[in-house]
Parts: structure tokens; C-alpha cells; sequence
């Protein structure tokens, strides 16, 4: 058995590449079969590939494939799976049951919640901001004041409407310009716009100007705004006697809003979103903290 | 498809003079062949058949493999009576519900660090079991290892030893050969499939899994993962055997760095078996007072090489320590009449030592066999009384990132949170909700009372939490909160910290 071949080194020493590096060879041992079948494996694939799928673009279009895979329409046909799949789980529930119901359901109500925060980041963030704090007259929806009402049914309809948006039955309010328009002086506006912001407890102002803006209050603005300056939000006229000022309440803001009015706009929905996803909407907004 | 020539002729030339007395022994000399078959692209593996022995090396291996397949076999069926509505399986992974049950302990998707320290003590061990004793790991309890052996033990039953599995394969095919042949591998097949069935009992209650599979009623997954298992487990443990170990594994490369001379491994103790001679030779060499070797290059050693390796090379790659050639050569010592022990467990150092007309040097304590065994002591301590000590209660409170607070109409200020109670107890439980940093402030939960938080057995609820302080408090921009849930039935308490946020 002296002849049976040694670990090691043989005689004449492995292939190498016959590259070297800092005095190290590579040694060009051949690869496992089972490896190099594999690759070829792989390449047979690719061919088989581009025969059966599409692969290779053309002048003006591409290579079909035997196959017919088109994964644009695999995309639309996700995309209907996704829809029958969210009526499945009650889309469709959501659409004709009541905000009521959907507020007792449970399940329904964690739905609505769902969709409402994503429809909600896609269609009103823009305004009223991501966390729907809004901003110098865009409402914050997350506080319990409310120009046009607080309640679900009430919301439901300012974002189906919208505000002075030029749909039919959209909330129309009309805060004049009392300044421009010449309906009230430069002093009524100052007194006006100081007795104004006592109502919410801001002090500041000289009780001589206090009775005068009284006046001229009880004259000119009670009527929308109500005798307390509570607000009313059939017509969207806010309460001036609560802590929240949608358009400031420095004493420069408020004699701006006298003298110019106020016509905030909000659009319309309906028919750019549909019913179900207004009522999720409307539970979303309700139920961030300020609904009432 | 520009497959270049086998290398079939230059390997198979030596197989060819006799199968009996063949002179290539696996990856070593297919490498010494490969200058003849230089330009191929590729090199065959040659088939290693190793020839059975009996030892002590081979009884512990049949032991283990007995034990090992036996708990993964069986482990499913295993029951544990842990109250009603929860799974009565001893082990089980439910993905479903996302929850692992071993015994007593049951374990929550967070729960997974203690996964990871599971994984940080499994390589401290190995990295233990290494430094005192080389590839117990890999010789003895290594899956690739246990299933190799036992498909072998199946080979080996149906087409016999080393010899004639050697005749049957340079022997054109007959019915015999093809009958011997198919059996093996309906057998092997069958094996596999029921480490893959044996695999998804794992994931579900075992009974009514074995039950379903019977009928075909069981999921499409199950059935999926056992034909990918029955596949891997036939191709590993039959085909690819030693070339898993050679080629796939990362450890054998790793195992270099954490073994030492002083590491105990099976090594052919050269300074007692050089220079190899024939016995009668040694005999009379002995006689004349000249130096002869105990190893009388019988190649018992090789021939039984699951590995297709010679041992008396020295510590190499390929070499999983098994203990079988130690078994093999054991053997032809006993029947020498010489001492037994060639090749066995020794260290690097005591051989070198030895050689050198020393005594032994090598000690089992040494700074790294320490600082492992402290490792796995501290890592294995520190997951025990993590695990002992966790509570199964749980609040983690998140203060809503915008708005951080929302001035109210009436000039209050309110904060929102959200709240998580973990209950990981098997029963529902209600929890008394406390806030306390702020004594003006009043609590609100949507949906619900602070004074009963309602979670389901086994589960977790979120809340959400409105704090509302009122316009006469004076606020900070920060004032610290701390929320505690309690339990009052068990007095269980949980609780964290957060703050409450003005402008």
C-alpha cells in the first residue's frame, strides 16, 4: 500500500491561477459538480424565462411571453381583490348603516376609525394639518369648539357640504366687513373689538370703551353671535366668549377681522369621496377628543 | 451545453483495479488526482462508503442518535394541562396567536430577547464544548450528523457493508441491485417524510394535526413545509451527507479560531504511531533496537471515515470527531495485542510534548475554558431569573406625538394617551387605572371608567386616555405624570411614567 496517494501536497503541487498577490497563490481547484450544475441550471431558467414571460422590450412594445402575465393587470386585479376584500370586512356595512350604529359597534366603529385617519391624512391634512390641529383660521378639530356644530350628524354634513363651497345645501355664513364696507367707524371697530375679547376674559380694556363696544355689540353683532356672544352654529357664527379664537386674539387680529369679515372656505366632498368613507370621517373627527 | 468531460475516468481509474481494494479515500485524493483532469471545470465527488465499527465511540453515537430523534419525535405529544382555552401541547409554537408554550413558560412575540439570550448561550456553549473537548457538536449531536448516521445505518442494512456496497456499485445493474437499491431509498424517503411530519407538529395541537393529515384535511402549509422538509432532510442526509459539513457549514472555519493546542480532540497520536510499520517488519526493526511505530498503515482508520478523511493527517477541516476512526483503529490494536488509544481524545500539546520525552502538559482549566464557562454562567443566570422574576402584568403608556396638548373652549388644557395593558395571565382581568403628578387633573378613558379597564385572558387592550387639566392649574410646559394599573383582585400592579405637556 506504499503507492496509496497521500493528503498533501502532490509532487508536482496544485494548479494554480497563476496569479499572485504578496507572495500568495490562488490555487484553481475545479469547482463541485453539483455547483457548476446549478449554474447551468440557473442559466437554462433565465432562457426558459424569457420565453415564458414578459422580458425583452421592443421598438414598440415588448416581448409577450407564452405565458400572458401582464403585471398590470395583475396590479388592477389586487386592487379588486383588495375592494371585494374591504366590503368583505364591512365597507360595505359602513355605508348604510347610521353614525349611530357604527358608533355601538364595536368592530364597525375600530373600522370607520381606521379609515377615517387614512382618508382624513389624504383629503384634509392639507388644511386643517396632519394632527388636525389646524391652524390661524383653518379650525383645530381636535378642541370642543365648533363653528357649525360638534355633533357626528353635524360633522357628517360639514364635510359633505362644505363650507361657502358651491355646493347646494353648503353651510353659507356671512361675517360683513364692517370696516371696508363702511358699516361701522374706525372708534365703534376699537371699542367693538375690545369688549369682544373681555367676553372671553381677556383683560385689558377701559370700562368707557367696555360700555361703548357694549353698545355697538349688542347693535351690530348680537344678532348672529348671540346677546352673550356665545355664537350659534346654524350660521357658523363662533363663540367669542370661549378661550379658542380661530383667527386670533390679539387685539390687532380681532380689529382685523371686524374691518375685512371673515369667509373661510371649506370644500365639498360629496361625490369626491364616497358615503362610507365621509361617516368614517365624521367618527374619525368626532372621536379625536372634541366632539360633542 | 458546453459541459466539459467528466472527470469520471481519471477519478474511477483506481476504482476500476478493484472495488475491494480501492486506493482513493474521499476528498483528499480526489484533490491529489485533480493535475491529471486539469482544464475541467468541475470535479465529481467520490462517494464515501464508510465501513461499519464497533466501539465505545460508536455506542455513545448510537445513544445519542436514540435519544435525540427520540425527543424530537415525541416532544410534540408530550401534553401540559395549563387550564381551559389555552393548549394543552407541552411545546408548542402557535404563529396563529403568536405565542410559544414550553412547559411551564409561555412566551409573547416581546418576549423574543429571550430568544436571543437562548442564541447568545448556544454559542457560548459551543464555544465552551470547543475549547474543552473540539467538535462534540458536530461529531455527536448536529442534526446533519444524527440523520447522516441513521440513513447510513439504513444503507448499510439493505445493501451491506463497505465491501459489497463497493461490488454493487461497479457492478452493472441487475434486479437485485435495482430492488436493493429502490428499497433503500423508499425507506430513506419514508424517514424524511416523517422528520418533515414530525417538524409541523411543532406548530399545532400534534393529535389533531396527525388526524387531519391522515384525512387530507390538514392546512396546505403543513403539507407544503413537510414536502420541503422531506426533501431537504433526503438530500442532506442521503446525497450530500459529509459535503453539508465541508462545504455549507460555517463552523468548521469558525472551529479554528476557538480550538487550541490544548483542546481535546481526536487526534492520531503520531509520536506513538510513527514511523507506520508492518508488523512483522516492526518486529524485527524492535529487535535490532531501532525505532518502529505502533500504526501499521492498515487504513482502518479511513475506510471508516464518515468523512472520507485520514485522521493521522491531523486536525483538518473536514474532520466532524466522530470518534469512529478511533473505534476502527481501536479494534485493530486489540487484535495486535498492542494498547489501545492510537488514535482518541489528546491535545495537540500533550502529542508534541510527548514527542519530545515529556510528560503530558495540557489542562482543561485554562483562561478560555474560564471565561466561557463564566459566560455561559452569567448569560444562562441572568435568563433564569429574567424569566423567574417577569411579571404578567404590563402598561406602556404613549403620549400622542401631535398634538402633544389641545387648549379647550374653556381655556383648559387636555393631553392624550395611549395605553397598552399586557394581561398574561389565562383569565380576563379588570384593571383600576391611577394617574397621579397632577392633582387638579381629571382622567377620561374613551370608551370606558379608569376604575375598570377590561382585558381579555391572554391578551392585550388599548385604551385611550384623555387627562383634561384645568384652566386654574399652573402648568409647566412638562409636569410628570405616572400612570399605575391595578389588579385588585390579585393587588397585581403595573405602571410607568410619562408627562403632561402645556404650552
Amino acid at each position: 500500500m506504499t503507492d496509496t496517494p497521500q493528503a498533501g501536497t502532490p509532487p508536482t503541487g496544485p494548479e494554480t491561477t497563476g496569479h499572485e498577490w504578496d507572495g500568495i497563490a490562488e490555487y484553481n481547484n475545479p469547482l463541485p459538480r453539483w455547483w457548476l450544475i446549478t449554474l447551468y441550471a440557473t442559466i437554462a431558467w433565465a432562457f426558459a424565462y424569457w420565453i415564458a414571460y414578459p422580458a425583452w422590450p421592443l421598438l414598440t412594445g415588448y416581448t409577450g411571453g407564452l405565458l400572458g402575465y401582464s403585471q398590470r393587470e395583475a396590479v388592477l386585479g389586487e386592487v379588486e381583490a383588495v375592494r371585494r376584500d374591504r366590503d368583505a370586512r364591512g365597507q360595505a356595512q359602513l355605508a348604510s348603516a347610521s353614525l349611530d350604529a357604527i358608533r355601538a359597534d364595536p368592530a364597525l366603529l375600530r373600522l370607520a376609525l381606521a379609515t377615517g385617519k387614512a382618508a382624513f391624512g389624504d383629503n384634509c391634512a392639507g388644511c386643517h394639518g396632519g394632527s388636525a390641529t389646524g391652524a390661524t383660521g383653518y379650525p383645530n378639530l381636535q378642541d370642543d369648539d365648533w363653528l357649525w356644530g360638534g355633533t357626528p350628524e353635524a360633522i357628517e354634513r360639514t364635510i359633505r357640504t362644505g363650507a361657502r363651497s358651491g355646493h347646494g345645501e353648503t353651510h353659507l355664513g356671512d361675517m360683513p366687513a364692517f370696516g371696508r364696507d363702511g358699516l361701522l367707524t374706525r372708534a365703534q371697530i376699537q371699542a367693538v373689538a375690545g369688549y369682544v375679547l373681555s367676553l372671553s376674559g381677556r383683560p385689558g380694556t377701559p370700562a368707557a370703551t367696555l360700555d361703548a363696544g357694549r353698545e355697538v355689540f349688542a347693535g351690530t353683532c348680537a344678532g348672529c353671535h348671540g346677546e352673550t356672544g356665545t355664537g350659534n352654529p346654524e350660521m357658523g357664527a363662533p363663540n367669542l366668549a370661549d378661550a379658542i379664537s380661530l383667527y386670533g386674539a390679539s387685539p390687532e387680529q380681532v380689529v382685523a377681522t371686524i374691518s375685512h369679515g371673515r369667509k373661510g372656505v371649506m370644500p365639498a366632498w360629496e361625490g369626491r369621496l364616497d358615503p362610507a368613507t365621509i361617516k368614517s370621517l365624521a367618527v374619525y373627527v368626532h372621536g379625536l377628543g372634541g366632539g360633542r | 451545453m458546453p459541459l466539459a468531460e467528466p472527470t469520471q475516468p481519471a477519478v474511477a481509474a483506481p476504482m476500476a483495479a478493484g472495488p475491494g481494494r480501492t486506493k482513493t479515500f474521499g476528498l483528499r485524493a480526489t484533490r491529489a488526482a485533480i493535475p491529471a483532469v486539469s482544464g475541467s471545470l468541475y470535479a465529481a465527488r467520490t462517494k464515501i462508503h464508510p465501513e461499519a465499527v464497533r466501539g465505545t465511540f460508536r455506542t455513545i453515537k448510537w445513544v445519542l442518535l436514540a435519544v435525540t430523534l427520540g425527543i424530537y419525535y415525541l416532544v410534540p405529544f408530550l401534553r401540559w394541562d395549563r387550564g381551559p382555552g389555552a393548549p394543552s401541547q407541552a411545546v408548542l409554537l402557535d404563529l396563529d396567536r403568536g405565542r410559544f408554550y414550553a412547559f411551564a413558560i409561555e412566551l409573547w412575540p416581546q418576549d423574543v430577547t429571550y430568544v436571543m439570550g437562548l442564541l447568545i448561550l448556544a454559542a457560548f456553549v459551543l464555544f465552551l464544548m470547543n475549547a474543552v473537548a473540539g467538535r462534540v457538536w458536530c461529531g455527536y449531536v448536529c442534526p446533519q450528523t444524527v440523520w447522516t448516521d441513521l440513513f447510513m445505518a439504513v444503507e448499510r442494512l439493505i445493501e451491506g457493508d463497505r465491501r459489497a456496497r463497493l461490488k454493487r456499485d461497479a457492478a452493472p445493474w441487475t434486479a437485485e441491485k435495482l430492488a436493493r437499491r429502490g428499497a433503500k431509498h423508499a425507506v430513506w424517503l419514508v424517514i424524511a417524510w416523517w422528520t418533515g411530519g414530525a417538524w409541523v407538529l411543532y406548530f399545532a395541537d400534534a393529535p389533531t394535526l396527525v388526524g387531519q393529515l391522515a384525512t387530507f384535511r390538514a392546512p396546505p402549509v403543513a403539507y407544503a413545509a413537510i414536502l420541503i422538509l422531506t426533501a431537504t432532510t433526503y438530500t442532506l442526509a442521503g446525497h450530500m451527507r459529509e459535503q453539508v459539513c465541508t462545504y455549507m457549514c460555517p463552523w468548521p472555519r469558525i472551529q479554528g479560531s476557538l480550538t487550541d493546542a490544548h483542546s481535546l480532540n481526536i487526534l492520531y497520536r503520531r509520536d506513538r504511531g510513527e514511523p507506520r510499520t508492518a508488523v512483522k517488519k516492526a518486529a524485527a526493526l524492535r529487535a535490532a533496537g531501532q525505532p518502529a511505530g505502533d500504526c501499521v498503515d492498515c487504513f482502518a482508520c479511513v475506510t471508516a471515515c464518515p468523512a472520507g478523511i485520514d485522521i493521522r493527517d491531523g486536525l483538518q477541516l473536514d474532520c466532524i470527531q466522530c470518534g469512529l476512526c478511533a473505534d476502527a483503529c481501536d479494534t485493530v490494536m486489540t487484535r495486535l495485542g498492542r494498547p489501545t488509544g492510537l488514535i482518541g481524545y489528546d491535545t495537540e500539546a500533550n502529542c508534541r510534548s510527548r514527542a519530545e520525552g515529556r510528560g503530558p502538559v495540557s489542562r482543561m482549566l485554562r483562561p478560555r475554558t474560564i471565561l466561557y464557562g463564566l459566560l455561559v454562567a452569567g448569560v444562562g443566570g441572568f435568563m433564569l431569573t429574567s424569566l423567574a422574576t417577569r411579571s404578567l402584568t404590563g402598561l406602556s403608556v404613549l403620549h400622542d406625538r401631535n398634538p402633544q396638548f389641545v387648549p379647550l373652549s374653556d381655556g383648559s388644557i387636555r393631553n392624550g394617551f395611549t395605553l397598552r395593558i399586557v394581561n398574561k395571565r389565562p383569565v380576563a382581568r379588570r384593571f383600576a387605572l391611577a394617574v397621579e403628578g397632577l392633582p387638579e387633573a381629571r382622567v377620561e378613558v374613551v370608551g370606558g371608567t379608569p376604575e375598570a379597564l377590561a382585558v381579555p385572558a391572554d391578551a392585550t387592550q388599548e385604551f385611550r386616555v384623555l387627562v383634561f387639566a384645568p384652566r386654574a392649574a399652573r402648568l409647566a410646559p412638562t409636569t410628570p405624570l405616572s400612570f399605575r394599573i391595578t389588579d385588585p383582585a390579585s393587588d397585581e400592579t403595573a405602571g410607568t411614567r410619562d408627562h403632561f405637556k402645556a404650552p
